[in-house]
């Protein structure tokens, strides 16, 4: 149980996805304007991460590890990110419509988004069982969503703020991030 | 002449990072030593021009419904033999990149170039295209991992060049990372409005 309990403190606080690993930069500035925005891209790349997760462990386990084909890692998660996010689309504009409008627009940039490859190869990377993968993905999901729900209520408030013209926009959202990520170093003592 | 065009626009007027915003994610995270800095410019570029050529030379045989997958398929397999022959002759950089080699596949620049470009063009503009961009994309992150090297550890590829200095360690620690491209971004944005 205590194992579980620090891969969760560490994956959400210590290790943050955006702030201390730098993935998932991309969403993280893109979609951070609105608060409703970034709760949506959270909840969709919440979803993917961790179907992923499961998924490429399943295959690099059963299919990859056998047969010694690891060096196919790469291209063998991308194509299972990918086609899943297509599925993950189709089953949800037909089984969930109102779930479908809240997140359709984010799914198809999670293909690209590197937060989803990165976890996936985390965890085969520290030889996670299955249930420490799924702790894992749900973890570093929480902690991406944290950080984009942080930000958009800090880049709301910054609507009202007088910057420099030359810093308005990516260039003070940058700082604001590096502001937060110190902040969150601050974690680093917990465990 | 129109060669030339397509190799600079890269450079500057187009630069991947600085003005498109795109492959933020290597460039924050890297970025903590000059030498991780061209290490990963150089693969990126390699991968780049790889899979323009490749996807140049097929731009007519792949179908327009499915072409971003097999564009997909192409770059992994670069990144893939880029990976594999980084492991075996620059182990050091290796370990120290870790985890970005794999993630070249999702970074931004190289699908956008493939959409935006390599698709539509024969093979010798492509090349200079990826070029352009590549030599781009590694001077903004060498740009980036100087400020951070030079003020978070006191040396410039390894020679300590701030004597008898206590560095700034937060500049190699993420929130550096974070602080330094937004600087960079503000200025270059100034420095945008005065020329034109």
């Amino acid at each position: 149980m205590q194992e579980y309990f620090i891969i969760i403190i560490s994956a959400v606080l210590i290790n943050n996805i955006v702030l201390s690993q730098f993935l998932g930069i991309c969403p993280f500035l893109g979609v951070s304007k609105k608060l409703s925005a970034s709760l949506g891209m959270g909840g969709a790349v919440s979803f993917v991460l961790v179907l992923a997760g499961a998924l490429t462990w399943t295959v690099q386990t059963y299919i990859l590890n056998p047969f010694k084909i690891g060096y196919l890692q790469t291209i063998a998660f991308i194509l299972i990110i990918a086609a899943l996010v297509q599925f993950v689309e189709m089953g949800m504009k037909k089984y969930s419509p109102p779930l479908y409008k809240a997140l359709g627009i984010y799914l198809p940039l999670i293909t690209t988004n590197c937060a989803v490859l990165g976890v996936a190869i985390i965890n085969i990377q520290k030889e996670y069982t299955f249930g420490k993968v799924m702790v894992h993905s749900l973890s570093h999901a929480a902690g991406f969503t944290l950080a984009l729900v942080l930000m958009s209520g800090i880049r709301e408030r910054l609507e009202d703020a007088d910057i420099p013209e030359s810093m308005q926009g990516t260039p003070i959202a940058l700082v604001v991030a590096a502001l937060m990520s110190m902040a969150f170093l601050g974690f680093s003592g917990l465990i | 002449m129109n060669l030339m065009n397509e190799f600079t626009k890269g450079i500057i007027r187009e630069n991947p990072l600085f003005r498109l915003m795109l492959g933020c994610c290597p460039s924050l995270a890297i970025t903590t030593s000059v030498e991780n800095g061209l290490g990963m410019g150089a693969a990126f570029t390699a991968v780049l021009i790889a899979s323009n050529v490749a996807i140049s030379v097929m731009r007519k045989i792949i179908p327009d419904n499915v072409r971003i997958p097999v564009y997909v398929v192409i770059i992994a397999s670069f990144v893939t033999m880029i990976d594999q022959l980084m492991h075996a002759f620059t182990p050091a950089l290796y370990e120290s990149l870790g985890i970005f080699i794999p993630l070249i596949v999702v970074n931004c620049i190289i699908l956008g170039r493939a959409e935006a470009f390599a698709n539509k063009n024969p093979v010798i503009p492509s090349v200079a295209d990826a070029v352009g961009m590549g030599i781009g994309f590694t001077l903004a992150l060498v740009l980036v991992s100087a400020f951070r090297e030079v003020l978070g550890a006191g040396t410039f590829l390894g020679i300590p060049v701030l004597p008898e200095s206590a560095p700034a360690i937060l500049m190699i620690l993420p929130p550096g990372g974070f602080i330094t491209l937004g600087c960079l971004l503000g200025l270059m944005n100034k420095l945008q409005k005065k020329t034109t």
